[in-house]
């Protein structure tokens, strides 16, 4: 299997459609466009290749209406059009799901049996995972709007990879034997925590299913998950392959809803043992209080960014734009750890500026659908509007527009991508998370300098470093702030890399065996 | 046929029909070849002394090939440059083949080492899939550390794999050694040479075959069937080969590690031989400490290392349980590993047999009491009857010695202090076991005897988590676990002087 950052490099190159032989359902079209000629998008837009089977609740291991019928529609961001109308989970539904988590946890076979047979059930599932690729790489672009191929050659492999990693750790969680001051004997259990409940994103539905899904079920415990309003599809389709490949009834229930209703239920329930969310800075804080408030759960967030991608004076320049364009643009800006403040040594700011326009520029922007498409449209009208919002606060502020700063096309949420140049720190562009395809281009003269503007943020969740010098790289690595740094590479994700946020980008991390902690409880047992 | 220990002869034909024997070559870089030699030897059906088949003998020359062909596949081929995933992947392949074809290989070591069929079949093959996917899992959690440098340093460890490993592996587990030892080399990421034992050459080659369908590149691993002097000999004293591991006696074990001395100082880790006490406290169900007793003993015909071999029991139970250890082990049914009756098949060879049976007269010469057994079951193959001497002294040879077969010494001990100075009265200390329910005497015991595992009632509970090895002279490093996996790695330390760190 190439490492999915192989294919993140892959797509960075901007190859043509050829490369990209595996995973395609005929999706060639050759309409795509540059973002500044928009005809392809009023064309028809592909019909995805898959059928919406599911729109229900999963609780208790069956599909099941919302006790009060009630239903939301899911929208394809090309058009605003209804996808599929899904079950509306509410306060009583979570009950209903925490109560059959909380019977699987205390009564059911799923902590009680051996981590090895714990370890089949999730291989069988990474299997079934991988064979159905397609359907779910189309049910994610159709819900979220992001490349097919993005979805079916990187994301869907990584799913399976990830549930592949923790597949093998469900038999390698170890306890400690302590060395006590006395006669004792002391050792340490691991112990699953319970019931977890565990909300995410609409950015990377399945990738955040995964991160959640797989470190809580390798440990043992049982889930309520509630997936976004805007991408309920593809969770409800993966959760359905895990029972099909042997989890037992109540261990992952599915609810999909809306955060001040169903999200809130599942924070402040006094039933649900551990909750983890990945989500906005602002509505982590509710989760902590509703907490806080509750049962004193133990919470892990995992929350914004406004992460720098530092180009150091050495850097290779042609490499340093196409990683910083990557950095932003990737998932189309929605990424909690793009690299949205791109700071640039003067020595080569001129040079970088008018490459990374010209860059912005190519960027290949219509339905995701398409073979070669790298962005398609934002994920609704509340975050388009939001991003269009900050294009002219940009302008309004005096920063200098490379290129974009408008929508793109008349229909659905396209946004040209956004260049800025001469933006200052003070600016709001520079402060908040925007999450859309607006990069924001900052000049700086030393490393010293470059290190407390870059710290100067609420946020830690990650930054890059563009240089060729080991101590620059040394020295930038342990002075930023943030949960991730990376040197001459950025968005290289692996299950075995532990991933969160420092100061409000959240707590706790994810991925690797740091994750496994968020989802055990340690009982130490002394014996006199 | 019918299955007896009273005497009877287990010498009918099975009605198990043995399947055809595939693989008789070396396994050498991906593919199956003679000998250079053209050298042959017999492997023999432990029922009935006949041969199975002819298997290419590999000698030093053999070796040397071998070596080389594992030295490129680590030096310049894929194996150790895939990802940790990458590698999980084909280990996950293997493991399914190796349950797809999960009656054959039971048949040939049931066949080549007279092991129960029906309990190699349910325990010893599904364990060597579920080693490797245990070790396929471990592949991509290797991880080095960083470190807190005392000066302006910034350090980190890379934990690489330490290059050509040579395995020499014994006959009694033929099935379970090859797992043991290869799963976790080759999840690090080593190549390897390995040698099974004389008499127990089928299943190796068997897997050799299952690896290359599975996708282990060519040169990773090599399976040379020989004998120790030659083979064996030429793997522990190789100049290219970076470290190996062996199973067997101490003997050997002590020629191996005299070799690698001898010759390029390669890491060697060792599991040798035991004389494993069990000791069983007054306050135990008899009846349920007798069968673990039993099972102790007589597990695997008494050829396993961890052999439960010197039994002490406490005086206030003492006699009630040398009853009913008598009873049960007269019950005990000696017959055809092919029959699902049988609970001991024939000692793996003649030798052995010998062994055992010169054993038994030096007991009763010693002065030891015969309860029950002593004699070889049939006229032919190498059965032996479930043995038991009582009035044995800790200096008796019975007591001191690795008989490696059905033969028991009993000894009665009265306090917990005295239990544990008898049972660490042995240059070996492999394992041990404890029979009681008191929480304090389990934990004293459990802390005192020095023994690389401690079963607290239960007997032969491994698991593939859970390390394996030896105090004093049974040998060190741990097979299982992530111990098991460490030993096939090299620590890398990288130091880089840090310069304005906002912390130290």
């Amino acid at each position: 299997m190439a490492s999915s950052s192989t294919r993140i490099s892959r797509l960075l190159s901007r190859s043509s459609a050829s490369l990209f032989s595996r995973g395609g359902k005929g999706y060639l079209g050759t309409g795509f466009s540059r973002y500044s000629t928009a005809t392809a998008l009023e064309e028809e837009p592909i019909k995805p290749a898959v059928q919406v089977e599911h729109t229900q609740l999963l609780i208790g291991g069956k599909f099941v209406d919302a006790l009060s019928g009630k239903t939301f529609p899911t929208l394809d961001p090309r058009t605003g059009e209804v996808i599929a109308h899904v079950a509306e989970g509410h306060s009583e539904d979570v009950d209903r799901a925490v109560a059959a988590a909380r019977k699987a946890f205390d009564q059911g076979p799923w902590p009680k049996m051996t981590a090895y047979e714990r370890q089949r059930i999730l291989l069988r599932a990474a299997d079934l995972l991988e064979k159905h690729n397609d359907e779910l790489a189309a049910l994610e672009t159709w819900d979220n709007g992001k490349p097919y191929e993005q979805s079916a050659q990187i994301e869907i492999p990584m799913l399976v990879r990830l549930f592949r990693y923790y597949a093998g750790w469900a038999d390698k969680i170890h306890g400690m034997t302590v060395p006590a001051d006395g006669q004792y004997h002391v050792q340490t259990l691991h112990e699953p925590i319970g019931v977890a409940g565990q909300i995410i994103p609409w950015n990377f539905p399945l990738l955040m299913f995964a991160w959640k899904v797989g470190p809580a079920l390798a440990c043992g415990n049982t889930i309520v998950l509630k997936t976004a309003e805007q991408t309920p599809l593809s969770a409800l389709y993966a959760a359905k392959l895990f029972h099909e490949a042997g989890l037992p009834e109540g261990v992952l229930n599915v609810v999909s809803g809306f955060g001040p209703t169903a999200g809130a239920a599942l924070a402040s329930h006094m039933d649900v043992d551990k909750l983890a969310f990945t989500g906005s800075t602002d509505t982590g804080k509710v989760v902590l209080e509703l907490a806080a408030r509750s049962n004193l759960k133990p919470v892990t967030l995992e929350l914004g960014g406004k992460s720098p991608f530092i180009v150091c004076e050495d850097a290779d320049v042609d490499q340093a734009v196409e990683l910083a364009h990557f950095a932003l643009f990737f998932n189309q800006g929605q990424c909690c750890c793009a690299g949205s403040r791109t700071y640039v040594h003067e020595h080569v700011y001129d040079e970088f500026v008018e490459k990374a326009k010209a860059r912005a520029l190519k960027r290949i922007v219509g339905d995701p659908f398409k073979s070669g498409i790298e962005q398609g449209p934002q994920i609704d009208s509340e975050q388009f509007e939001k991003i269009l919002k900050y294009i002219r606060s940009g302008v309004q502020s005096g920063a200098t527009l490379e290129t974009g700063g408008d929508r793109l096309g008349s229909k659905g949420f396209y946004v040209q991508p956004t260049v800025f140049s001469n933006v200052e720190d003070g600016m709001l562009i520079a402060k908040e998370e925007i999450f859309g395809p607006v990069q924001s281009i900052l000049k700086f003269k030393d490393l010293d300098e470059v290190i407390e503007r870059a710290n100067n943020t609420r946020y830690g969740l990650a930054a890059g470093v563009f240089t060729k010098n080991i101590d620059t790289a040394n020295t930038l690595t342990r002075a930023l702030r943030v949960g991730t740094v990376w040197v001459n590479c950025f968005d290289t994700f692996d299950a075995a890399i532990p991933f969160g946020g420092y100061k409000m980008s959240g707590q706790g991390r994810e991925k690797g065996e740091y994750s496994l902690k968020n989802y055990l409880q340690v009982k130490a047992v002394r014996y006199v | 046929m019918t299955a007896l220990s009273n005497g009877h002869a287990a010498n009918n034909s099975s009605l198990f029909k043995i399947p055809p024997i595939k693989f008789t070559n070396l396994f050498i870089n991906g593919h199956f070849v003679h000998s250079l030699s053209g050298n042959e030897f017999e492997t023999i059906d432990p029922r009935t002394g006949e041969v199975i088949a002819k298997i290419s003998e590999g000698r030093k020359e053999d070796i040397d090939v071998a070596v080389k062909a594992a030295r490129e596949a680590f030096d310049n081929g894929p194996w150790p440059r895939m990802s940790g995933a990458e590698r999980a992947k084909i280990m996950m392949k293997w493991a399914d083949l190796i349950e797809e074809n999960l009656e054959e290989l039971a048949a040939l070591d049931a066949i080549d080492a007279g092991k129960l069929y029906h309990l190699v079949k349910v325990v010893d093959i599904p364990a060597v899939a579920n080693c490797l996917r245990y070790y396929a899992g471990a592949a991509d959690k290797i991880h080095g550390e960083v470190l807190k440098g005392a000066r302006e340093f910034h350090a980190y460890t890379l934990m690489e794999p330490i290059g050509v490993v040579g395995h020499i592996i014994p006959w009694n587990f033929p099935s379970t050694m090859f797992a043991a030892k290869v799963s976790p080399s080759l999840a690090a990421g080593c190549t390897v040479v390995l040698k099974p034992a004389e008499q127990t050459p089928l299943s190796a080659l068997f897997f050799a075959h299952l690896a290359k369908q599975a996708g282990i590149p060519d040169g990773v691993l090599n399976v040379v069937p020989g004998f120790g002097p030659t083979a064996g000999a030429a793997i522990s004293s190789h100049m290219d080969i970076d470290k190996v591991s062996f199973t067997g006696s101490t003997e050997v074990g002590r020629a191996i590690m005299h070799a690698a001395a001898s010759s390029n100082l390669k890491p060697v880790s060792l599991e040798l031989g035991g004389k494993s006490p069990l000791l069983i406290f007054d306050d135990a169900d008899v009846d349920k400490a007798a069968d673990l007793a039993l099972l102790g003993i007589l597990f695997n015909k008494g050829e396993i290392c961890v052999a439960s071999s010197r039994v002490f029991v406490q005086e206030g139970i003492y006699d009630e349980f040398e009853k009913k250890l008598v009873e049960k082990a007269k019950a005990w049914v000696v017959g055809d590993p092919f029959d699902p009756q049988s609970q001991q098949g024939p000692q793996v060879d003649k030798n052995q047999f010998e062994k055992i049976l010169s054993y038994i007269e030096i007991g009763k010469q010693e002065g030891a009491t015969l309860l029950t057994g002593g004699k070889r079951v049939g006229n032919k193959g190498y059965y032996i009857e479930p043995t038991i001497f009582s009035n044995v002294k800790e200096n008796m040879r019975i007591a001191q010695d690795e008989i490696f077969g059905p033969v028991l010494a009993l000894m009665k001990f009265r306090t917990i202090e005295e239990g544990i100075k008898s049972a660490n009265n042995s240059r070996y200390g492999l394992a041990a076991g404890i029979v009681t329910k008191n929480i304090d005497t389990a934990n004293t015991v459990s802390r005192a005897i020095r023994a690389g595992i401690i079963w607290i009632n239960c007997y032969f509970a491994f698991g593939n988590d859970i390390p394996y090895g030896g105090y004093k002279q049974s040998g060190f490093g741990r097979d299982f676990g992530m111990e098991g996996l460490h030993k096939y790695l090299q620590v890398k330390s990288v130091v880089t002087p840090i310069y304005n760190s906002p912390w130290l």
